[in-house]
């Protein structure tokens, strides 16, 4: 992935480094501001670590009045600026500019307030999503959206990315439980979006802010929604001799009226990958497995957990399991949550892919992604968050060996496009960052591109938030050679062609 | 490509080259509400339809015109809904006027608004570009997600042609149950059930009786219900519904009725005219002739705001006005969706 060059987007060589450096120190404590290459050298990836890049500088301020400082001396520098959480970003949103400030959110990490009566936590944005809950918890109450980080990624992160999870069908997205983001703009001034009210005047400038990594602004604080804690939870484990099955049963389960609070699938090379690992107890001669999730008060998971197995078994499933404890509740989720490190332990490299498709498209996706198995020469573990569609195909490559990188970047590439074939997206919760933002010419047309720039120097005239990032330069899309054409128009026709 | 999309985008096209101003029409339903009237008509309606619906995929993709009414009906047939209760102002109301405006019914609280539940809208713009953002799936992160900005937005950043949206399964059993209690109870009560995994799925607090439904799995609604207490109405589908489409006595009166969005544990708001509370507290029906300023400066007072919903005479801006870099942002936003600011002007 680092062969992949950022062709086509602004350049921003040239600005003045120790201009920029003596600004910045007149604003910050000498520790809070990093521009030796050794100690800039933990900032240079986040969580997509083929993708390396030192910035010109990295701040850590500690208070927002730091950042509106830094804001506007890079504005008035034209410097580009990419804000940082914990850097968990699987698609490279963190990733630095090469010619900019890194803005590490880090010293955020105080939850201001926590009000159980109101069921809301005001936090600042370098707070970890778990970290909520924990502090929630003595209320009864919790943060529901539960990305598989969450123990090490920040709220920040999750509201720049629209972060979701394992239970978003039941309890939503980051944009769903997100009632309002402080930021400041570039040119340094305070945005207050939203309010502890449901709804607020204006246009939604929160489901904007709700994915837009870190293209708009730069969060402060946010407002977020605690939810009561479900009294029990249990989980019903289905093993199938064939996918197919295994997604019929997910739709019939929805059919039955029926929205578990979790209800995840992981393919045979998944659940082998996993078991010696996690010893999670799962049927390893079964093609796919699900996993049902069903909370609430004792009578109703009890009535849930009764349903969904009849539908299981009405779909031909070869064995059906509810956990009889909370300790094998735990155990049956070990293995869907170590599945990426397990991946990890089977193969010296993975890559993650993240498109989202219908559910009836299921089977068609991974008999494509078998026949992309042999037409690349990679193994494929799936896991599936099948509830929403969301797949999380993980490629398993070695990134010494020659041209094994490449190849797995093509299979994703094309997984990718099937989703958007498919009538999907090309990313579910990961982002699209650097990592896919090629695809994003196939997946949007030029006035649809150009409208996401207007949208952008609304917030951002000078487009300096996080640039090359999420949002392609038509130039970029005429260079990639691949534009999703609507009504047979000649795509990008007025731009001259390199 | 359709016919009449194509007249859609050659309307637009054509005033905002004539600098002719346009006014986006469903069925009329809501003419009452937002700001004055002005344009040209631009009828939605001819462009109805349910364009794809897959109960099991949770997904029902439909186009702008299409009647709510026509619309629940068929979700209803496969026993799911609309979760977030839009109102119905008229038999006529259609969808795409539902979302145009952005409002949810008594069970917004519990279950999110009409923007939680689009995934995806095509749209055309004040350029006459037909453009589409989000798609038909729960989970999308590419791109802005601007069909979530449409709702609300009064048609003032382009036409909604058509939405994908969320549908869920409608409860198995519901059950409502009627409290006598003074305002300040109710909603401190309220709030502390919120705080409980309780089913409560709507709210009603008017002239000293609480009423609440709950909604769910029957082993759910039973026990709540139990534990609760309260006066025991069973089939009540008629008082929300009415409470959803202001046909409850409260809001036939003539005074000026006002919207107040509020942090749900504000006290209650003395000297502000008659009150009728929903969604947990989190909104407030006032009827009052007292100065629009006066009714803003005690909702901004408690962290929300104030809209006019209805009266005969608007003697004051209907939505509250926005300050700073706030407006700076809107007026970026209108001048990027619709350059030539035809597309209901002085709406919002």
């Amino acid at each position: 992935m680092a062969t992949q060059g950022v062709a086509a987007e602004r350049d921003f060589a040239g600005r003045d480094r120790e201009a920029l450096l003596s600004e910045l120190a007149r604003v910050l404590p000498r520790e809070a501001l990093l521009f030796e290459p050794e100690d800039a050298r933990p900032y240079e990836c986040d969580g997509l670590t083929a993708y390396r890049q030192l910035p010109l500088a990295v701040a850590l301020p500690d208070s927002e009045d730091q950042v509106r400082a830094i804001l506007r001396i890079c504005a008035s520098l034209g410097v580009p600026v990419v804000a940082r959480g914990a850097g968990t970003s699987l698609s490279g949103g963190a990733m630095p500019h090469k010619d900019g400030v890194l803005l590490s959110m880090a010293k955020f990490r105080h939850i201001v307030r926590l009000d159980p009566a109101a069921r809301i936590a005001v936090v600042q944005p370098g707070v970890r999503n778990l970290a909520i809950s924990e502090a929630a918890a003595a209320h009864g109450l919790y943060y529901a959206p539960d990305p598989s980080s969450q123990i090490a990624c920040t709220i920040g992160g999750n509201v720049a990315e629209n972060s979701g999870g394992v239970h978003c069908l039941k309890y939503g997205l980051t944009v769903h439980n997100v009632l309002r983001v402080r930021a400041i703009t570039i040119e340094g001034e305070v945005l207050e979006i939203g309010s502890h009210a449901l709804d607020s005047p204006g246009y939604d400038l929160l489901a904007l802010m709700n994915g837009s990594e870190g293209m708009l602004a730069v969060i402060t604080e946010v407002t977020v929604k605690l939810t009561p804690k479900p009294v029990v939870a249990q989980v019903l484990l289905a093993a199938f001799d064939d996918v197919n099955r295994a997604g019929d049963a997910v739709a019939a389960v929805i059919a039955a009226g029926i929205i578990p609070a979790g209800m995840e699938m992981m393919d045979q090379p998944a659940t082998r990958a996993v078991e010696p690992f996690a010893h999670a107890g799962y049927p390893l001669d079964a093609q796919a497995i699900l996993l049902a999730e069903s909370d609430g008060t004792p009578e109703e998971v009890a009535e849930e957990i009764e349903r969904i197995r009849q539908v299981m078994a009405g779909c031909g499933a070869t064995e059906v399991r509810a956990s009889r404890d909370e300790a094998e509740r735990l155990r049956f989720w070990s293995g869907r949550k170590a599945a990426f490190p397990a991946v990890g332990r089977i193969s010296p490299d993975y890559y993650c892919m993240d498109g989202t498709i219908p559910r009836k498209r299921l089977a068609q996706m991974l008999t494509a992604i078998a026949a992309l198995e042999v037409k690349y020469g990679l193994r494929c573990c799936n896991v599936f968050h099948a509830g929403d569609g969301n797949l999380h195909p993980l490629i398993l490559y070695d990134a010494n060996a020659p041209d094994e990188l490449d190849r797995a970047e093509k299979f994703g590439a094309e997984i990718l496009e099937r989703s958007v074939e498919y009538g999907g997206t090309i990313t579910g919760e990961h982002g699209v960052g650097i990592e896919k933002i090629d695809q994003m010419c196939s997946q949007f047309s030029k006035q649809e591109l150009e409208m996401f720039h207007r949208v952008k120097a609304a917030f951002d005239p000078a487009g300096l938030l996080n640039p090359g990032k999420a949002i392609p330069t038509l130039n970029r899309c005429v260079e990639f050679g691949r534009l999703h054409v609507h009504g047979g128009e000649l795509p990008h026709a007025e731009l001259p062609r390199f | 490509m359709n016919a009449v999309l194509q007249d859609f985008q050659e309307t637009i096209r054509e005033a905002a080259a004539a600098k002719r101003l346009l006014r986006i029409r469903g069925g009329g339903s809501k003419d009452f509400y937002g700001g004055p009237l002005e344009g040209e008509i631009l009828d939605t309606t001819p462009y109805a339809g349910v364009v794809a619906y897959e109960p099991t995929e949770l997904v029902v993709s439909v186009r702008a015109g299409t009647p709510l009414a026509e619309l629940e009906a068929l979700l209803a047939d496969h026993g799911q809904m609309l979760a977030f209760e839009p109102p119905h102002f008229g038999a006529a109301a259609t969808i795409g006027g539902a979302l145009a405006a952005g409002l949810s019914g008594p069970r917004r609280a519990a279950a999110g608004a009409a923007r939680d539940f689009v995934l995806g809208a095509r749209i055309v713009d004040g350029r006459g570009d037909a453009l589409a953002f989000g798609g038909q799936v729960m989970k999308n992160v590419a791109g802005y997600d601007v069909s979530r900005l449409m709702v609300g937005a009064m048609g003032t950043l382009g036409l909604i042609v058509e939405a994908s949206l969320k549908v869920l399964p409608r409860p198995a059993a519901e059950a409502s149950l009627r409290f006598e209690m003074p305002q300040a109870a109710a909603i401190a009560t309220l709030n502390r059930w919120a705080g409980r995994p309780l089913p409560v799925s709507a709210s009603c607090w008017r002239g000293g009786v609480l009423a609440i439904r709950l909604s769910g799995a029957r082993a759910a609604v039973e026990a709540a219900a139990r534990e609760l207490g309260g006066q025991r109405v069973d089939r009540d589908d008629g008082f929300w519904r009415a409470l959803r489409d202001h046909a409850h006595e409260f809001f036939s009166a003539d005074t000026p009725l006002w919207r107040l969005s509020l942090p749900s544990t504000t006290p209650p708001l003395d000297g502000h005219g008659e009150t009728l509370i929903e969604w947990g507290g989190a909104q407030r029906w006032v009827r009052t002739s007292a100065e629009g300023a006066a009714v803003r400066e005690a909702a901004v007072a408690a962290g929300g705001s104030a809209t006019l919903f209805r009266a005969r005479e608007k003697s004051c801006p209907v939505f509250q006005p926005l300050q700073g870099p706030l407006a700076k942002i809107h007026r970026r936003l209108k001048d990027a969706f619709d350059p030539a600011g035809i597309l209901n002007p002085g709406r919002m």
